[in-house]
């Protein structure tokens, strides 16, 4: 049996997944609706306030930062959560639906290969966008590297992976593509909230402040902006996120269907 | 146990022909196979065995079953009791290997809108060790004018023509097709039945689920045919053609009037009628040689010899309506 199942092993794993993980990559650029949103609306929003006299003036009221100081870790949070809760579950919700994850069961390739390859292209998509408001802060509106690079690699790579795991615990629960977009508006909206996109989070009740910090995208701002000043992320920041990335990603374990 | 030096044989296999080849190994073997979703039972007591280099068809009302069947024997679902082995292997547990030798095409794949057909074929490709060459398989299926074309703007038929070509493009030795030629047009379902049997002479074997009768009497060695979750006969098309009507019938004008004992005696002749001048023979076997020889003997000349045959249509409607009586209340 044992030259059988040598003659049946996959031919080359990893051209198998380099073949869905470009396909998987001309799909996003054939439809840049999530790049668009993610990469172009943060950056655009970057340099507006970045160009704006008053949101380059520390303010005591925010911990003697500028209004565009606390920005650079919101905007970083908002193209996060963007990638991970809207466009990565919508087409593994849509793949299932169409029977394209049943499809490729039956081939020797796993299905759970182009989940993998969604989240490496979303993965890359987040990158790209926080290269691209970190270089822009630095080159154009007078800001400094970050003065942490360990932390601040560790807060946003903690930060995907807590939202890569809600975003594919929306994709495990959501029965249709419909559902998912209900779900995410439902979710997404407050927790852009609490991220203090639309109203700095220093401004808000004490009880808000405290919501805030153990919400996802409140937790990655958190665990962002210290390392961005030269400070170690604070504790409590990181392990929120650590503990949405362990529980949410158990779900979705736990609950994901493929067809 | 090699598998690969059977692939080379194979193509004699179909010298012999028809359900002739048993004593092989089976390339598929399906064991009192059952199926339930819920309370509803799907499948019971599904066997069967399809022989290398074999076309097996599966034929049955919408709902009998026969995608239920199929499904369980590519590894989509598992059995709730029963045992399957494709190649020797289990669908549940050699997953892998078995997706490596089998090729499937099922009734609803759909693929992202808004890639191309190349880029379909190109990725499914590097999925399987010893793959199809693209460029040829894509010609022989008539999509290769596609290959730049979004999967979304492929009409119905090209849809279920490239989702052939990826059921192949492993050079799988069983090939599942479940309702290949749903959507095509006549000609393009002419085109795919020599293309199934094109691959068949290479030495695949191809289980095939369908409901046009034309398909399965023009393609399959065999046919199995399910109904209500159960295989209610299995046999050639011709085989189950001649149950449907007892037979097949010789009509013909006899020169002079002849004693009807004389065709009654011969072991192939089941029933003598008078139709006016014409005589109406029914019976099986080598018929039409038995009745001219043995008028012939008697001085007997048969002119104007109509020799009808009963389709597998007939059969599918009479095995199936016969099921419909009321025999037991269905739960």
């Amino acid at each position: 049996m044992s030259d059988a199942r040598a003659l049946t092993r996959p031919r080359a794993p990893l051209a198998a997944f380099g073949a869905i993980f470009r396909n998987e990559a001309r799909l996003v650029w054939r439809q840049p609706a999530g790049a668009i949103a993610a990469i172009g609306v943060s950056t655009l929003i970057l340099v507006v306030f970045g160009e704006l006299h008053t949101f380059q003036q520390p303010s005591s009221r925010l911990d003697g930062l500028s209004a565009f100081q606390i920005y650079i870790p919101i905007l970083i949070a908002f193209s996060i959560g963007l990638l991970a809760l809207v466009y990565l579950p919508g087409p593994l919700v849509a793949y299932r639906e169409q029977g394209i994850l049943r499809r490729l069961a039956v081939t020797p390739v796993p299905a759970s290969w182009v989940l993998a390859a969604q989240l490496a292209v979303q993965a890359c998509l987040m990158l790209i966008a926080v290269l691209i408001i970190m270089v822009v802060s630095v080159a154009f509106f007078g800001q400094h590297s970050p003065g942490n690079l360990g932390g601040f690699l560790l807060a946003v790579v903690l930060s995907v992976a807590a939202l890569f795991a809600i975003g594919l615990c929306i994709a495990a629960v959501a029965p249709t593509s419909g559902a998912v977009r209900g779900i995410t508006a439902a979710v997404l909206y407050p927790l852009l909230f609490f991220s203090g996109l639309y109203y700095p989070v220093q401004l808000m009740p004490t009880v808000m402040v405290d919501i805030s910090h153990f919400t996802p995208l409140g937790a990655a701002v958190q665990a962002i902006v210290y390392p961005m000043f030269g400070e170690f992320p604070p504790a409590l920041g990181l392990l929120v996120l650590a503990a949405y990335a362990l529980v949410f990603g158990f779900l979705a374990k736990r609950f994901f269907r493929w067809e | 146990m090699t598998h690969q030096d059977r692939r080379d044989d194979a193509p004699g296999l179909n010298e012999t022909g028809g359900p002739g080849f048993v004593a092989r190994t089976p390339a598929v073997e399906v064991a009192h196979l059952r199926k339930s979703y819920g309370s509803v039972v799907a499948v019971d007591d599904v066997s069967f065995s399809v022989a290398e280099g074999e076309i097996f068809g599966i034929l049955g009302p919408n709902g009998a079953g026969k995608t239920t069947t199929v499904e369980c024997v590519i590894g989509l679902r598992e059995p709730d009791a029963g045992t399957i082995r494709l190649l020797g292997l289990d669908p549940v547990n050699d997953r892998a290997e078995l997706h490596e030798v089998v090729g499937v095409q099922l009734q609803e794949s759909a693929f992202p809108a808004k890639l191309r057909v190349g880029e379909i074929l190109d990725m499914y490709r590097t999925f399987y060790r010893n793959p199809a060459d693209v460029t040829e398989l894509a010609a022989a299926l008539g999509i290769a004018g596609k290959a730049r074309d979004y999967y979304r703007s492929l009409s119905g038929g090209q849809q279920q023509r490239l989702s052939v070509a990826l059921a192949l493009i492993g050079r799988p030795r069983v090939t599942v097709l479940d309702e290949m030629s749903a959507g095509l047009d006549p000609q393009a379902r002419r085109d795919a039945w020599r293309l199934i049997e094109q691959v068949r002479d290479r030495g695949t074997t191809i289980v095939l689920v369908t409901h046009f009768m034309e398909e399965a009497e023009r393609l399959c060695d065999r046919v199995a045919l399910i109904d209500d979750g159960h295989i209610i006969a299995l046999d050639t098309p011709a085989g189950l053609a001649a149950r449907a009507r007892g037979g097949k019938t010789v009509r013909f004008e006899p020169s002079a009037p002849f004693d009807e004992g004389l065709l009654t005696r011969l072991a192939e002749v089941t029933r003598v009628e008078r139709d006016g001048r014409h005589v109406v023979v029914t019976g099986t076997g080598e018929l039409v040689n038995a009745v001219i020889l043995a008028l012939h003997a008697a001085g007997v000349e048969a002119r104007d010899v109509r020799l009808d045959t009963a389709s597998l249509e007939d059969a599918y409607v009479r095995l199936t309506e016969e099921r419909e009586r009321p025999e037991e209340p269905r739960s």
